[in-house]
C-alpha cells in the first residue's frame, strides 16, 4: 500500500491540465486565424451550462459515455484495444430491443432481461475478437474494427421489415418495435421543461464504483493490471493470460453492451435507424483522457458532454459549432502528447531523486525503497 | 489507498452539488426574449447545409421566404450521434424563441416533433418525408418520390441501347427504397426485358453513402463494366461521383432532388446528365411558411406529387429535349400516373 504522494497526484493532474490548456489555446488560434471573435463563442458555451435542460442533456449524455469509455478502459487496463465498442453497443441495443419489445414482463424483471440480453451480446461481439486472439493470434484492434462493420451490415438485415422490422405506417424509419412500459428506466424529473435524468445513469455511476473496486480490491483486477503490464512476467507468476484476455474482452462487451440502455431504456424505448451511433468511438477519447481511472473517466466524460451540448445552440449565434468537434480533436492530440511529456518528466524526475539520495549515501535504503 | 477514498468522496460531493444546483436553477436555454419580425426556422437532418441535397433544398426555401415575404430565418444543425432529447431541445428552443413555423427536415424528427408540438400548440411544426405522428399544428410534407423514379425509369428504358441500366442508392433505409421501387417498376414497364443492376453504398446508421462522391464512383464504375449505360443514382451528395463516373464514361447519367444539369460543382459532365428526379423540398418550406403567415397554416399530410409537379423529371439538358420519342413516353406515364391508371409501388 502506498502512501499519499503528492508528487504522483500532481503529475497526474498535470498531464489532462497541461492538454486542456494547449487545447483551448489551439482552438481561439484556430478562432483568430478564421476571423471570428475569439472569446463570445465560450462565452455562449458557459452561458448555454446555465441552463436546467442543457444541464440535463449533458449529465444524461455523460453517462451514455461513461458507459462506453468503461468498456474501453477496461481493455485498456489489460493492454488490449477495444475499438469494438461501437458495434458492440449497437448490435447490443439492437438486440435487446428487439427482445424486450417481444416479451412482457412484470416492472423490474423486464428491464433485467432487457440488460441481460445486452450484456450478453455485448460480450458475444467482443468474445469473438478475444477467441481469435487467444487462438490465432488476431490482433484486436483489427479484428473489432471489422466486427464493428459487420455488426452494421447485421443490424441493417435484422431491422429489414421481412426480417424483424417494423414499419411504422406513414413513416420513413425502421424500428424494432416499442418497447411496452413496463420495460422503461424511471428518470429523475428535474421539473416542467427540463426534462429527465435517465435512471439509467445512476446505474452508470454504480458500475463505476463497482469498476474501482474489481480492479483495485480483488484478486482479479490484480491479475488483470498485472497482465496488462507484462504478459509475461504474470504468465511466469502464475497467471493464465489467455484466460484473462479473453475474460476481459468479454467483460469489456458486456459493459460495451450497456451503452445504449440509458438511450433505450429512458428515451426511445425503441431501436430505430437514427439510434445513436458512434458512442465507442468517442468513449476511446473519454477513456484515454480520463487515464482509465474511474474518476478521471467521469470528469472527461463530463467534458465533452459539456462540448457537445453546450456547443450545439453555437449555429443560432452565428457561430459554427463545429468549434467544439475541432477542440474535441484537439484534445485528443494534446492528450497523448501532454501525457508523454509528463510521463518523460517525472521518469527523470525520480531518477534525478534516487540519484541525489545516492550520492547522500543513502544506496541500501533507497535500493529496498526501490525494491519495494 | 486512503488517497483514492478522499477523492472519491470528493467526487462525489461534487457531483451531488452539481446536481443540487441542477434542481435550484429552474431557468431553462428556452426563456430567452423574443422581438417582432416573423421568423421561422428549419432543423437539418444529418449532413447540414452544404449537402448539395435535402437540407440545401429546404434551405432555398427559407432563402426565398426571406427574400419574398420578409421573414427572418434561422437554422440549426444536428450534431453527429445525437439522440432525440437533443431534437426535442433543439425544437424547443427554436419554437420558444418565437419562430413559426418550425420546421423538421427528415424523419429523424418525427418523435421529437410529436413532444414540442404539443407543447406549442400555437406554433405550426412542419415534418418533412414523415406521416407517423400528427397533430393539429403538425404539417407532413411528404413526396411522392416513386412517381418521379418512374418516369427516370421509363426515360433510362428508352435512352438505354444495350438494355442494361443501373441503379445506386445512397443508405438502404425505406426513403431510398421508394425511389428504387418506382425506377425498376419504370424500367420494366417499359422495357420488360431490360436488366437492373441494383445496389446501396452503405447501410444506417452509416450514412457514408449520402456523403462520399468516391463511393458513388466506384459502384458506378462496377455497373458501366456490366454494360449498363444509363445509371440513376439517388444518393445525395455520393451521386455526384456516380455522375462523374458516367460521364467520363460516356454514358447516361440521371441526377436526383434538384435539376443536377444547373449544377455548378457538375458543370463539366453536364451535357451527360440526361435528366433529374427532382423533389420540390424548397417550395415545399417555401409554401409552408407562407401559409403560416398568411394565417391560414398547413395542417396535416401535405402531398406532394406528379400532379402538384412536386416530384418530376427535368428537362434542361437540350440532348434531352431532342429525344422525342423519349418525351412522349415519359408524358404519357404521367399522364396515366395522374389519372391514376398506373400505381406506382413504394417498396420494391
Amino acid at each position: 500500500m502506498r502512501k499519499f504522494d503528492k508528487d504522483r497526484l500532481i503529475l497526474g493532474l498535470a498531464g489532462p491540465v497541461v492538454a486542456l490548456v494547449v487545447a483551448i489555446a489551439l482552438t481561439t488560434v484556430v478562432l483568430l486565424v478564421s476571423g471570428t471573435n475569439p472569446i463570445e463563442p465560450y462565452r455562449i458555451m458557459f452561458e448555454q451550462v446555465s441552463y436546467t435542460d442543457v444541464q440535463v442533456l449533458i449529465v444524461n449524455q455523460a453517462g451514455i459515455y461513461y458507459l462506453a469509455a468503461l468498456a474501453v478502459a477496461i481493455g485498456f487496463r489489460m493492454n488490449l484495444f477495444n475499438i469494438g465498442v461501437d458495434g458492440q453497443y449497437r448490435l447490443a441495443a439492437m438486440l435487446s430491443a428487439l427482445v424486450g419489445a417481444s416479451i412482457e414482463l412484470p416492472g423490474p424483471l423486464h428491464i433485467l432481461l432487457i440488460m441481460l440480453v445486452a450484456m450478453l451480446v455485448g460480450a458475444f461481439w467482443a468474445g469473438i475478437a478475444g477467441i481469435l486472439k487467444t487462438t490465432r493470434g488476431v490482433s484486436e484492434v483489427v479484428s473489432t474494427i471489422m466486427l464493428n462493420a459487420i455488426a452494421t451490415a447485421l443490424v441493417a438485415y435484422l431491422i429489414l421489415p421481412k426480417n424483424f422490422g417494423v414499419q411504422p405506417e406513414g413513416s420513413n424509419n425502421l424500428t424494432t418495435g416499442e418497447i411496452a412500459e413496463s420495460g422503461w428506466f424511471p428518470g429523475l424529473s428535474m421539473g416542467e421543461g427540463a426534462g429527465e435524468i435517465y435512471g439509467f445513469t445512476f446505474v452508470a455511476v454504480a458500475l463505476g464504483v463497482l469498476y474501482w473496486f474489481v480492479l483495485n480490491r480483488t484478486r482479479f483486477g490484480f491479475d488483470l493490471r498485472a497482465t496488462g503490464a507484462s504478459e509475461s512476467a504474470a504468465q511466469a507468476s502464475g497467471v493464465d493470460a489467455k484466460k484473462m484476455i479473453l475474460t476481459s474482452m468479454l467483460i469489456s462487451g458486456a459493459v460495451a453492451g450497456l451503452a445504449g440502455m440509458p438511450t433505450l431504456l429512458g428515451e426511445t424505448h425503441t431501436y430505430s435507424l437514427d439510434f445513436p451511433a458512434g458512442v465507442g468511438f468517442t468513449g476511446i477519447t473519454i477513456a484515454l483522457l480520463g487515464r482509465n481511472s474511474p474518476i478521471g473517466i467521469a470528469f472527461s466524460a463530463l467534458l465533452i458532454a459539456f462540448l457537445d451540448k453546450s456547443s450545439a445552440s453555437l449555429d443560432q449565434h452565428g457561430y459554427e459549432k463545429e468549434i467544439a468537434t475541432i477542440m474535441q480533436g484537439l484534445i485528443v492530440i494534446s492528450v497523448v502528447v501532454s501525457y508523454e511529456l509528463v510521463r518523460r518528466y517525472g521518469l527523470r524526475r525520480q531518477q534525478q531523486k534516487v540519484g541525489e539520495e545516492l550520492a547522500a549515501g543513502g544506496a541500501i535504503k533507497t535500493d529496498k525503497e526501490v525494491a519495494a | 489507498m486512503r488517497r483514492i477514498t478522499r477523492i472519491t468522496t470528493v467526487g462525489i460531493a461534487s457531483a451531488a452539488l452539481a446536481l443540487t444546483a441542477t434542481a435550484c436553477g429552474g431557468k431553462t436555454s428556452s426563456d430567452a426574449g423574443s422581438d417582432g419580425q416573423a421568423k421561422a426556422a428549419i432543423a437539418y437532418d444529418i449532413g447540414g447545409r452544404g449537402d448539395q441535397s435535402f437540407n440545401d433544398a429546404a434551405y432555398a426555401g427559407l432563402k426565398k421566404a426571406e427574400d419574398e415575404l420578409n421573414i427572418k430565418g434561422a437554422e440549426a444543425e444536428p450534431s453527429e450521434g445525437e439522440g432525440d432529447a437533443d431534437k426535442v431541445q433543439r425544437l424547443t428552443e427554436l419554437a420558444r424563441s418565437g419562430n413559426n413555423p418550425v420546421i423538421g427536415v427528415g424523419f429523424a424528427y418525427a418523435p421529437a416533433i410529436e413532444k414540442v408540438a404539443k407543447k406549442y400548440p400555437k406554433t405550426t411544426f412542419g415534418l418533412i418525408d414523415d406521416t407517423s405522428k400528427t397533430g393539429p399544428n403538425i404539417a407532413n410534407l411528404v413526396f411522392n418520390e416513386e412517381q418521379g423514379s418512374y418516369l427516370a425509369g421509363v426515360a433510362a428504358a428508352k435512352a438505354s441501347k444495350t438494355g442494361t441500366v443501373g441503379f445506386i442508392g445512397g443508405v438502404e433505409v425505406p426513403l431510398i427504397k421508394k425511389f428504387e421501387a418506382g425506377f425498376v417498376q419504370g424500367v420494366t414497364d417499359t422495357n420488360p426485358k431490360a436488366k437492373v443492376l441494383k445496389q446501396y453504398l452503405t447501410q444506417p446508421p452509416n450514412f457514408d453513402g449520402f456523403a462520399k462522391p468516391d463511393l458513388g464512383k466506384a459502384a458506378a464504375q462496377g455497373m458501366l463494366d456490366k454494360n449498363a449505360d444509363v445509371i440513376y443514382a439517388a444518393a445525395g451528395l455520393a451521386g455526384s461521383g456516380a455522375i462523374e463516373a458516367t460521364a467520363t464514361a460516356g454514358k447516361w447519367a440521371i441526377g436526383v432532388d434538384s435539376d443536377q444539369y444547373n449544377q455548378k460543382g457538375l458543370a463539366k459532365y453536364k451535357a451527360k446528365i440526361l435528366t433529374s428526379v427532382t423533389k420540390d423540398v424548397s417550395d415545399s418550406v417555401f409554401n409552408l411558411i407562407e401559409s403560416v403567415k398568411k394565417g391560414k397554416p398547413q395542417s396535416g399530410e401535405v402531398r406532394y406529387g406528379l400532379d402538384k409537379d412536386g416530384v418530376g423529371l427535368a428537362n434542361s439538358n437540350p440532348e434531352y429535349q431532342k429525344m422525342t420519342d423519349l418525351i412522349a413516353a415519359v408524358e404519357k406515364a404521367k399522364a396515366d400516373i395522374i389519372a391514376g391508371k398506373i400505381k406506382v409501388k413504394t417498396a420494391p
